[in-house]
């Protein structure tokens, strides 16, 4: 049995270890809580009109952006987290 | 089946569209619709065709999607001239799909079918997107099953089947008023006849076919950034976007893909999106241009060779016409060059390594409304 491996006197140690780590974090994240605002939104919804423009993104329609994801996925060896998912085909 | 089985497998991870490189709001998808034609010339292949894409909300709440996609397909590529014959066939592909939107969830359901005359794959997506921290975080599930039939043409019916699943994870951040940032890894596996039963390998200069292990693993990590990099007072918006992807999987393949891209607009009715492209890989553990011994597995399908691409490309928008509030109209072409080079692919007909460049060509009109 495993727990027979335990030596008698590191069982304790480890638990204590253990217990002084969970104290400390308990202290940590009370002293953080009193000492710190909680990080809130930096860019409020009203900033992010730029954000929304059809120039930002990387494709202004969705067709062409998955005919060309199916064209790289067709013909190399690697594929996924693309963000569009296209259809395969016989192109080889 | 005019297709590489890697290229087929892929069509088992059909699904519905992730927006996981959106920095916005979780918003139901605007209504739109769109008309494309494209054409895809290179390495001896011809694929073109129309596609169709209409979007539509319901209740404020449902959005429901339908699209169809042909890719009408002339091969005389490399591998056909050398070991078959040319010839012309038809892929058709039907989506459909719905979103629900609740609050700062997005939930998106897909179903996709994708029909060769030797293959069909079918598949269903769920997709979750989730608004957090004030909108500045967006939070993407998503999981696809893809059932695949495998036919070979001379043989009736079905010789074989595959099977797909797709686990994919994206996160976005607006990091301040004009930049965001996403991360994405999506796993696939794969499962079953994932090879082409046309498909010839070499083994010590003659030729047999290839052996393909009937399980893979992949993952692909991206991550990416957008940019308004417009001046301050200047009239035109620009942009930049810089995309980098690494992939890896049980077959010993390892790719890195590069990407940048600047759009900008010209006056109050165009807009031109630019990139590049950089891509290469390491060849699979069983890839051999000319096997010196028979393994277990072995093919000499390039696709899992050693190469690297580069490619070019821009599209110009103009707006047609442009009612705001009720609907836009827009009329968009694009073009692409993509050179081919590869390292472990000897051309047999010259006995110099492999290369091609190919062309595409875009044509589409859009409207959203």
């Amino acid at each position: 049995m495993s727990a027979s491996r335990v030596s008698p006197v590191a069982a304790p140690r480890t638990r204590l270890a253990l217990a002084l780590a969970v104290a400390g974090l308990a202290l940590v994240l009370v002293l953080g809580g009193c000492a710190f605002k909680p990080i809130e939104p930096w860019v409020k919804p009203y900033e992010r009109e730029r954000l929304a423009d059809p120039v930002m993104q990387a494709a202004l329609n969705e067709l062409p952006a998955r005919q060309r994801d199916h064209i790289y996925a067709v013909r190399e060896g690697s594929r996924g987290a693309t963000g569009v998912q296209g259809g395969g085909c016989g192109c080889n | 089946m005019a297709a590489t089985k890697l290229g087929a497998a892929v069509a088992g991870i059909v699904g519905g569209t992730l927006a996981a490189g959106s920095a916005q709001a979780v918003d139901l998808p605007e209504d739109r619709a769109e008309a494309m034609y494209h054409v895809y010339d290179g390495g001896g292949t011809i694929a073109q065709g129309p596609a169709l894409l209409i979007r539509k909300s319901m209740l404020d709440r449902v959005s429901v999607s339908g699209s169809y996609y042909v890719d009408a397909v002339s091969n005389a590529s490399i591998d056909v001239v050398t070991t078959a014959s040319k010839f012309k066939e038809t892929r058709n592909e039907f989506g459909l799909g719905l979103d629900y939107v609740e609050r700062d969830t997005l939930i998106h359901v897909s179903g996709s079918r994708s029909k060769e005359p030797d293959y069909l794959a079918d598949t269903v997506s769920v997709d979750l997107t989730q608004d957090v921290f004030g909108g500045m975080t967006t939070v993407a599930f998503g999981f696809s099953r893809g059932a695949d039939k495998v036919g070979q043409k001379g043989t009736p019916g079905w010789i074989d089947s595959a099977r797909h699943w797709q686990y994919r994870l994206g996160l976005t951040q607006i990091l301040t008023p004009r930049w965001t940032a996403s991360a994405n890894l999506e796993a696939v596996d794969d499962d079953g006849y994932l090879g082409s039963p046309y498909r010839l390998a070499q083994v010590f200069g003659s030729f047999i076919h290839e052996k393909i292990p009937r399980t893979r693993e992949s993952k692909a990590l991206k991550f990416s950034t957008t940019g308004d990099i417009t001046a301050e007072g200047a009239p035109q918006r620009s942009a930049v976007r810089a995309e980098y992807r690494y992939f890896w999987d049980t077959w010993g393949v390892r790719a890195h893909t590069l990407e940048l891209g600047y759009n900008r607009y010209f006056g109050q009715r165009w807009l031109a999106e630019t990139f590049v492209r950089y891509y290469r890989q390491e060849h699979a553990l069983f890839y051999s241009d000319n096997a010196p011994t028979e393994t277990l597995y072995v093919t000499r399908n390039r696709q899992l060779g050693t190469f690297h691409d580069v490619g070019a490309g821009a599209t110009l928008t103009y707006s047609l016409k442009n009612v705001p509030g009720k609907y836009d109209v827009k009329l968009s072409g694009a073009y692409q060059f993509i050179d081919f080079h590869y390292s472990d692919f000897t051309d047999i007909r010259n006995g110099k390594p492999y290369s091609f460049n190919a062309n595409v060509l875009q044509m589409v009109l859009s409207a959203t409304f």
